[in-house]
Formats: structure tokens, C-alpha cells, sequence
């Protein structure tokens, strides 16, 4: 049955969202222009309010609606068919909700929904114009969603989520036999995001960009009701929180590509990863400058310009994230809906509306009477600013490129630029000397603003910097740092470290209220020098040195044999020696859901097409038995994980499970297995495998026909038949009381090693039966196939087949650790510095309210206190 | 002159200086008889070439070799761009997990006396998720 209900409801929901959304702005835009009757602001308001609620109560019902379709696999819906699947689990049905462009939408509007209503309670004075501009984007967001098309003109406005299957995919056949066709199971969704963190990863982000829109409000809101000073003390604790959440969901980002992608690190540059790190740093730069705004008139101008382009750098690269202009430059864009157009009017409307009133106000904003002294603290913190935002700019003037090549295209022209090939030296050419100047200043503009240097005062810097210094030095020659920017880079952030671990522990002292800013400088610091020594230092470990590739010397040899021989093979079973450690791959593992760990693939059959498995023999771990033979167990059939064991030279051994993720249409998808240690991490992951599913080609029977002690070649080894002798067990064959079975013990010697084969011939019930033998590590077949009593020779089948291995890189990551620890004291930074301004904000509003008693708030004043 | 001067050419000399490393960063499109003229003309920044393998009738790739058993970190295969000049490129790490797959590949690199040098591949694969649309992927020479 086609589930009709659900996906109507929701579309008109949607209708109903956007529409109310229109309502509101109008309504909210009635309240706050100077044309409307003061007697009416009050009838506005509430209507615009109410207005608001339902389209809050509207966006709630889309969200319920594409649940419970995705929750309860309604597979007629294209949405559910794509992106969710029978087999998943319940975690990963929940990010199957945002797996699209449209549910992604939908998350955004969520939460602006939520901060909305967040707004509407805590801040009555500034509801009117606030939430205009909110109730404005809420409109531009769920047009995006809308997919309606326009009679007549043949315009489609937004693509909806709620589509069915035969309205998504008309093309397919199936519809005129049987037009009710529902799929039994769904695409599922991709492996990759099969990980916790992509279930928070992603509502984080989109809460740190829904939080964006936040200081944008107050900013257009104070120019627009000429409060030009009087939006900053509001909108500052939101900056922060913004900042906190938009760098949390970032860093959430680069912790899933550093644990689930195999490039290695965390950061790739990636344009879908820049154009959220840009509106960060230009954020962070406009929280510096509103501290500072009330002293300070450049700072406040900047202020508005700053605010307003956090807000357009989040549309900028919603816009290229999604439009599809990225194209072939960026491996985890959207694909195209047809929504550019309606994402390029978004971006340009906000281009247009913030900009001109900001230039229709300018002449309101004050100026500086006197230059600002290179001695106070706002100086530098303005330098910090700037810094900020340049380093953003160097990030987006590249980023852009495929920005360029349309905007050249568009006026018919083909620039053919393509972004640059090695990226990391590209962009460290800057961003290494601008942090290293950032996180000095962040020490410089600790000790101007705390301690009071200033002219006459530039002793008190003297303490920090010879700690510093003689820090430095040590670190430089212990981590034997040789490269002058690293240096610097080090420098920088141990004095950034020194200079406000001392502002931490001697000026505010016990009063942690005020140690934010102190706290979240040393976590960038730190999250600098783990960056540094990770990525900077990185160690290849795999380095192939068997000599195997002799036969391509001349290649092989240039540059001082330097190419690159970073992956090794390993041959199944057979170790070898990679560095220090001694290295041997053992088998491939599955994973079942309800045991710990993984298990042999051997003692499964998986069922092909299906998530369960049948237990070929009891199923033990850790004396704990799951399941015995022959039942049926639910398993993650995409995953297959590779025993790697290390052995130390201290004798020590771990093991290591790299995971290679098998999907029929995606082909094979390798991610790391890392151990971690306090100091490094070893990061181990394959980069070749052949398919475990796949059993392999046995190449033609080949017979030999040898005697005892004689020698023959197999498959390129030397084989000897050492002996045949009676035996009373043969697997799977019964013996009764006059069947007889021999077997043959067949020495096959490997260049470092022996194995045995021995396949056996049992005469059962006077029939003959032949029992072959496998090594997986030599890719043999071996069958005893004739005994010839009269001439004492015995007759062996032999198959062999490609033998079984895999390709594999192993990296150091020295002091990554240090980078995850300044992330937790970043976040804790951020935290008490948004806690100390909401206070702010709270403590004002009351004293506000109890200046002011004719509004009824103000008969419990100590109750907010 | 005052601070703010100052201030201001200073970032203006900075805005400028990170354009003009931008463009002389970028690379560039082109085919391979573009790649072999810029190569000798001693231009020796990374390009990008967007081609397809060669492939027989009945769709088996051409003239592409990878042994692992012999060096995990040599790859070779046979790109035709989009002028249909046929070209052998070699990629110095193991091959591509899908790339037998792809529908089309972008190699980025230099062009070599007898074959292109690719640092990067990009695979453009049918993607899992939309039928009709194309989904790229990234790989990576590594570098010592």
C-alpha cells in the first residue's frame, strides 16, 4: 500500500511553513517601521507571533512527517528508497534523514525554528526587527523545500522531499505493469557515513550556522532601529556560542575523516571543508572586534561589516556547496537539484539588503576622534581581527576558483583553472605565518588588556617572553624541528601558551568567570602545535623495502630511491618486515552486530544480498557462546575488517583492524584502524584488497604423478610428497567399519617457510571419494586422485590460483593527541565565555526592567538575579 | 601619514599578495598535445587532463597493468582525452579501488618524456545513489 497521507501532509506543511513565514516577516517588519500607528505595534507583534508559532508548528510537522516515512521504511518515497535501507541500524536511520539536500534543509530550519522561539522568550526588546530578518530566511530556506512547480510557467521553486518513487524516477519500466510498485528494501545509506560521529557531526554544523544568523539579526536590527551601540551587548554571547558550535561541528567533521577516510589526515582542504572554516574565522574575528566595539568606533563599523559577513560567507558556501558549481573540484559537494538560481537570489538578496542599509546608516555610526594609540590593547586586538579575516580571504580567493571559471563561463568565456595540485603547500605559503602571528597576538592582547601594558609598561612582557624562549628551544631540539616557518609556528604558540597560561593563573586568578578568552587562546595554541607535529612530522612507516620492484630499477632507482614506496603487500599468513615492527596479515574478519569485536570470515556464510549470516560452527568469544552451528546471525555485511598483526621488536604484539567496506555499486571503500598511543598514533589502513566475496579463479587442473620422496613444482614452488599414510578422520566423511582412507603429506616450501597439504582418498562403501585440500596462503588446490599399487606412484590434481593479499599503508602521527586536547580546552574556553556574557545580558535586562517598573517583569526582579 | 594609511596598504599589499599567489597556484585544464607543448616549454606546474580509458568493443580496459605481487606502487593504463589522443600515464601508488568503474578520470600531474606522471587521480563513478548522476572520487600519489 502507498502511504499517501504522510508524504501530503507534509507537503502541505511545507506550504504552510513558507507561508507563515511570509506572514511573519511582513507582520514583524509592520512592528518596527516608523510608518505604523504606535497604538498598532502591539497587534502586529502578536500577530506576527503568532505567525511564527505556526510556522514553527509547521516546520515540526515536516520533520515528524519525513520520520516517520524514513522510521518506518516507507519505500514508495523516493527519500526513504535512496537514502535508508531494512539493515540499518536505528542510529544511522536518523542521519539518513540529512543524508540529502533536502533534509539538510530541513535540519537548518529546524534549528532556526528553535533559536527563534529562543529569541522570542528571552529577548522581548528586540523581537520586532530580530525576527523579521529570521522569519525572512525561514521563507528563502523552506522555498528550498517547497517543490512546487508554477503553472503556465513551468518553474520549479524548491525540491521536496516527499517525492514518490515513480514521481523521482519515472523512467523506470516497472510503472506501467505495476504502478503500485514498492521496493522491498532501500539503497541504504552510504558506508561512509555509517559512524557515530556523522549522526551528530552534521546537526551540529547546521546549528553553528543556523547560529550565524543570530549576530547578523542584531547587527541589521541595531542599524535598522538606529540602536547602533545597543546590539552588541545581545548579540555577543551568541557570537560565542556560534563560534563554539560552528568550530565543534567542524572539528566533529575532521575527527570522521581522520578515523573513516583513508587520505590520512584530517584536513584536506577540501572546498566543502573550507567554506565552512571561513565563515569560522571571519566569526571569531567579529567577536574580537564587538568586545571591543563599545571603546572603539573603527572597531564598531567593523563590527556591523564583520557580523554581516559571517552571515554571507554561510550563504556563500551554502551556495557553492550545493549549487553544484563545484563540480569536479570537490569530492563531497551536494549534487545539483536545480536550485542554483533560487540559492543565487538568496545569497544576493542578504548581498543586497545587509549592504545597502549598512551604507544608508553610515553616516549614523561615530567616528574616532583620535587616532587609537599602537599602546592599548584595542590596537592589537584590532590587528587580530584583521589577521583573521585576511587568512579567511586567502582560503575563499582559492577556494573560489570553480566560482571563477562559471562567472567567466556565464559571460562566455572558458578560463579552464582548476584548483591547485598540491593544496598543503598552497595554503600553508600563508596560513602558517598568519596563525603564527595570531596566536602571538593572542598573548600581546592578553597582557594590553589585563596586566595594562602599555607605553613605558612593555617590561611586563619581558617574563613570558624569556620563558618562551628558553621553552622553544627546548622543544625545538627535542622534536628536532628544523624548518623555519615550524619554528616560528612552535615559538608563537608557546608563547601564546606562556603569555595566557600567566594571565590565567595571576590575573583573574579565582575568578574563572572571566578566564574564557585566556582559556580557548591556550586551546588554539595547543590544537597549533598538534597540527604542526602531526601533519608536519608524519612518518611513513610502510615504506616497501623487500627490493621486489628490482625489475623497474631505472625507475626505481632515481631520486635516490625515493619514489614512492609507501605501500607494502602483504601475502597471506607470511610475515614481513616493515620498519621496526614484523608484520603479518591473518585473516579477514566480519562483523557481527550482537557479539563484541569481529569475527574469522570463515566461521560464516554470509547471505548473499541480505545483513544475516549462518554460523558455520559455534560462534565464541571469550568463552561466551553467541550462537551455535547453523544459526542465523545479523551481521554488517558492507564490512570486512583485515587482521593485521605487529609484532614489536621487544616481542610485544597488537593487532591492527583496518576496514575495507565492500558495496556492489560503490565497489571497495578502505578506512584506517589507528592505535593510539599517548605521543603518536599509528594509522594503518589498506589500500588494495581483493574482494573477500570473491573466491577466485582456480586455474585448469594440472595432474602429477609422483612417487614417494619425489619433488615437483607447483605453482612456482617446490612440492614433495613425503609420505602417505592410513588415517581414521577425514572432515565431513563418516568412516564405517569397512571403509578405509589414506592421506598424503605434501611439504610445500615457500621461500621462507614450510606448509604441509594433505588430501585424502577414502574408499567408502567400495566407491572412491577424494577429499582436496586448500592453503589460502599458497593459493593451492590439491586432490589425491590415484593410488597405482602396481607401480607405487600416487596422482595428485593440483588447481592453483592467484595467492591472497593485500596493499597496505601504515603512518605515525606524532603529538596528534595534543591537537584533540586544545580542541576540549577550546570548547571549554568558549563555554565560560559565553556563560559570563549571557549573565551579562541578564544582569543588564534586569537592571533594565528594574529601572523601568511600569513594565509587570519588574515586581520580581530577584527571582532573575 | 597616518596609522590607518599605513594599515590600510598594508592589508591592500596582503589582499594582493594572496591573489597573485592564487593565480600563480592554479592549474589548469588542458589535453594532452597542450600538456606535451607545455612541457616543452619547461613549464612544469601541475596540470589537469580529463579523459577516459581505452577500452575494446565489449568494454575490457586496454593496455593497463598494475602487479602488486611485483610493486604495489606502480600503476599504468592508457587515458584517451577528450581529443581522443590516446596517452599512457603512470601513477607511482597502488590502483584505484574503483577504478575499473569509472566512467570518467581526471589525472592531474605533469607530462614525462614517454608518458604522463599522474600525483592525482580523480574517478568520476556511477554514483550508488543517483542513477543518472556522476559521483567523484580522489586519490592520491603519495609523496616521500
Amino acid at each position: 500500500m502507498i502511504h499517501n497521507l504522510y508524504g501530503d501532509a507534509g507537503r502541505l506543511f511545507v506550504i504552510i511553513a513558507f507561508v507563515s513565514a511570509l506572514v511573519a516577516t511582513f507582520a514583524y517588519f509592520k512592528s518596527v517601521v516608523s510608518s505604523t500607528n504606535l497604538n498598532d505595534v502591539p497587534v502586529w507583534k502578536r500577530f506576527a507571533r503568532i505567525a511564527f508559532f505556526i510556522h514553527a508548528a509547521a516546520v515540526a510537522g515536516v520533520v515528524f512527517c519525513l520520520y516517520w516515512i524514513i522510521g518506518n521504511h516507507y519505500f514508495e518515497y523516493h527519500y526513504a528508497w535512496d537514502n535508508s535501507s531494512l539493515s540499518l541500524p536505528t542510529e544511522y536511520v536518523i542521519s539518513s534523514f540529512w543524508q540529502d539536500q533536502e533534509g539538510s534543509f530541513l535540519l537548518w530550519i529546524f534549528w532556526n525554528v528553535v533559536l527563534g522561539l529562543v529569541l522570542i522568550v528571552t529577548n522581548r526588546s528586540w523581537e520586532g526587527p530580530v525576527m523579521a530578518i529570521f522569519a525572512l530566511v525561514q521563507a528563502f530556506l523552506a522555498s528550498m523545500i517547497l517543490g512546487v512547480v508554477i503553472p503556465g510557467l513551468d518553474l520549479k521553486i524548491g525540491s521536496t522531499p516527499f517525492l514518490l518513487l515513480r514521481e523521482a524516477l519515472p523512467e523506470i519500466p516497472i510503472w506501467k505493469t505495476n504502478p503500485d510498485f514498492i521496493p522491498k528494501d532501500g539503497n541504504g545509506l552510504n558506508p561512509l557515513l555509517q559512524n557515530y560521529w556523522m549522526v551528530i557531526h552534521p546537526p551540529t554544523l547546521f546549528l553553528g550556522f543556523a547560529t550565524t544568523l543570530i549576530p547578523f539579526s542584531f547587527a541589521m536590527a541595531g542599524l535598522w532601529t538606529k540602536q547602533i551601540k545597543e546590539w552588541i551587548r545581545p548579540a555577543l554571547p551568541w557570537a560565542l556560542f556560534s563560534a563554539m558550535i560552528l568550530g565543534v561541528g567542524i572539528l566533529m567533521g575532521a575527527y570522521w575523516a581522520y578515523e573513516t577516510l583513508n587520505f590520512g589526515g584530517y584536513w584536506n582542504w577540501d572546498p566543502v571543508e573550507n567554506t565552512s572554516f571561513v565563515p569560522w574565522l571571519v566569526l571569531v574575528g567579529t567577536i574580537h572586534v564587538m568586545i571591543i566595539a563599545r571603546k572603539n568606533a573603527t572597531a564598531l563599523k567593523t563590527s556591523f561589516i564583520l557580523a554581516i559577513a559571517t552571515f554571507v560567507m554561510i550563504l556563500y558556501s551554502t551556495f557553492m556547496t550545493r549549487s553544484g558549481v563545484l563540480g569536479n573540484a570537490s569530492v563531497h559537494s551536494f549534487t545539483d537539484l536545480g536550485l542554483s538560481g533560487q540559492l543565487l537570489i538568496y545569497l544576493m538578496t542578504f548581498i543586497v539588503l545587509s549592504v545597502g542599509l549598512l551604507i544608508y546608516r553610515w553616516k549614523l555610526l561615530p567616528s574616532d576622534e583620535k587616532e587609537v594609540s599602537t599602546y592599548s590593547p584595542e590596537f592589537w586586538i584590532f590587528i587580530g581581527a584583521t589577521l583573521l579575516c585576511l587568512s579567511g580571504f586567502q582560503i575563499l580567493a582559492t577556494t573560489s576558483i570553480p566560482v571563477y571559471n562559471a562567472i567567466a563561463e556565464s559571460f562566455g568565456k572558458l578560463l579552464n583553472l582548476a584548483l591547485p595540485t598540491d593544496p598543503i603547500e598552497h595554503y600553508n605559503k600563508f596560513q602558517i605565518w598568519f596563525f603564527a602571528l595570531i596566536t602571538i597576538l593572542t598573548g600581546i592582547g592578553q597582557y594590553f588588556w589585563w596586566k595594562r601594558t602599555g607605553e613605558g609598561r612593555l617590561n611586563t612582557l619581558y617574563p613570558p617572553l624569556l620563558i618562551t624562549l628558553i621553552l622553544s628551544a627546548v622543544f625545538i631540539t627535542l622534536g628536532e624541528v628544523r624548518t623555519i616557518s615550524y619554528i616560528v609556528l612552535l615559538t608563537a604558540a608557546v608563547f601564546s601558551i606562556v603569555a595566557n597560561g600567566t594571565i590565567l593563573l595571576n590575573i583573574i586568578g579565582g575568578n574563572y568567570k572571566l578566564s574564557g578568552g585566556a582559556v580557548t587562546h591556550i586551546g588554539v595554541a595547543l590544537m597549533l602545535i598538534g597540527i604542526l607535529f602531526s601533519s608536519g612530522y608524519t612518518r611513513v612507516v610502510s615504506l616497501n623495502n623487500s627490493g621486489l620492484m628490482i625489475s623497474r630499477s631505472e625507475e626505481f632507482t632515481k631520486n635516490d630511491n625515493k619514489e614512492n614506496k609507501e605501500n607494502v603487500t602483504l601475502w597471506l599468513n607470511k610475515p614481513s618486515q616493515m620498519g621496526k615492527y614484523m608484520l603479518t596479515w591473518r585473516d579477514v574478519r566480519v562483523e557481527p552486530r550482537y557479539v563484541p569485536g569481529y569475527i574469522p570470515k570463515g566461521w560464516v556464510e554470509i547471505i548473499e544480498n541480505d545483513f544475516h549470516a549462518v554460523a558455520l560452527r559455534d560462534i565464541v568469544v571469550d568463552d561466551k557462546t553467541y550462537y551455535k552451528t547453523g544459526d542465523t546471525l545479523e551481521i554488517y555485511p558492507e564490512n570486512f575488517y583485515y587482521e593485521i598483526e605487529y609484532r614489536e621488536p621487544s616481542g610485544k604484539i597488537f593487532t591492527l583492524y583496518p576496514r575495507a567496506q565492500i558495496n556492489p555499486r560503490m565497489g571497495l571503500i578502505s578506512s584506517p584502524d589507528i592505535q593510539r598511543k599517548y605521543n603518536k598514533d599509528l594509522y594503518t589502513y589498506v589500500s588494495m584488497v581483493t574482494n573477500p566475496l570473491d573466491e577466485g579463479k582456480w586455474s585448469p587442473t594440472e595432474e602429477f604423478t609422483v612417487a614417494m620422496k619425489d619433488t615437483f613444482f607447483v605453482n612456482d614452488y617446490v612440492a614433495i610428497l613425503d609420505n602417505v599414510v592410513r588415517t581414521d578422520q577425514v572432515d565431513g566423511v563418516e568412516l564405517g567399519e569397512n571403509d578405509a582412507a589414506v592421506k598424503a603429506i605434501i611439504r610445500v616450501l615457500d621461500t621462507d617457510h614450510e606448509y604441509i597439504i594433505d588430501p585424502s582418498f577414502v574408499i567408502r562403501d567400495r566407491t572412491v571419494g577424494r577429499k582436496a585440500q586448500v592453503s589460502d596462503e599458497l593459493g593451492l588446490r590439491i586432490q589425491f586422485n590415484e593410488i597405482n599399487p602396481q607401480t607405487g606412484e600416487f596422482t595428485f590434481a593440483v588447481n592453483t590460483k592467484q595467492r591472497d593479499f593485500i596493499v597496505m599503508k601504515a603512518l605515525e602521527k606524532p603529538l596528534i593527541n595534543v591537537l584533540w586536547l586544545g580542541t576540549f580546552v577550546l570548547v571549554i574556553g568558549f563555554v565560560m565565555a559565553t556563560v559570563r556574557r549571557f549573565r551579562d545580558i541578564f544582569k543588564h535586562q534586569n537592571r533594565e526592567v528594574a529601572s523601568n517598573p511600569v513594565k509587570p517583569r519588574a515586581r520580581k526582579p530577584e527571582l532573575q538575579g | 601619514m597616518k596609522k590607518s594609511h599605513i594599515f590600510g596598504i598594508g592589508i591592500i599589499a596582503v589582499a594582493i599578495a594572496i591573489i597573485v599567489s592564487t593565480a600563480g597556484d592554479a592549474s589548469t585544464y588542458v589535453n594532452f598535445t597542450q600538456a606535451e607543448q607545455l612541457a616543452m616549454n619547461g613549464n612544469d606546474g601541475s596540470i589537469h587532463v580529463v579523459g577516459k580509458l581505452k577500452k575494446d568493443a565489449s568494454g575490457q580496459i586496454q593496455e593497463m597493468a598494475y602487479q602488486p605481487e611485483v610493486d604495489p606502487n606502480y600503476f599504468m593504463f592508457t587515458l584517451l582525452d577528450n581529443d581522443g589522443r590516446e596517452q599512457k600515464v603512470v601513477y607511482r601508488s597502488p590502483k584505484p579501488q574503483d577504478f575499473d568503474k569509472s566512467e570518467q578520470v581526471v589525472v592531474i600531474g605533469k607530462m614525462e618524456k614517454d608518458h604522463f606522471e599522474a600525483e592525482k587521480i580523480l574517478l568520476k563513478c556511477p554514483s550508488k545513489y543517483n542513477n543518472d548522476k556522476l559521483e567523484t572520487t580522489e586519490y592520491q600519489a603519495a609523496q616521500l
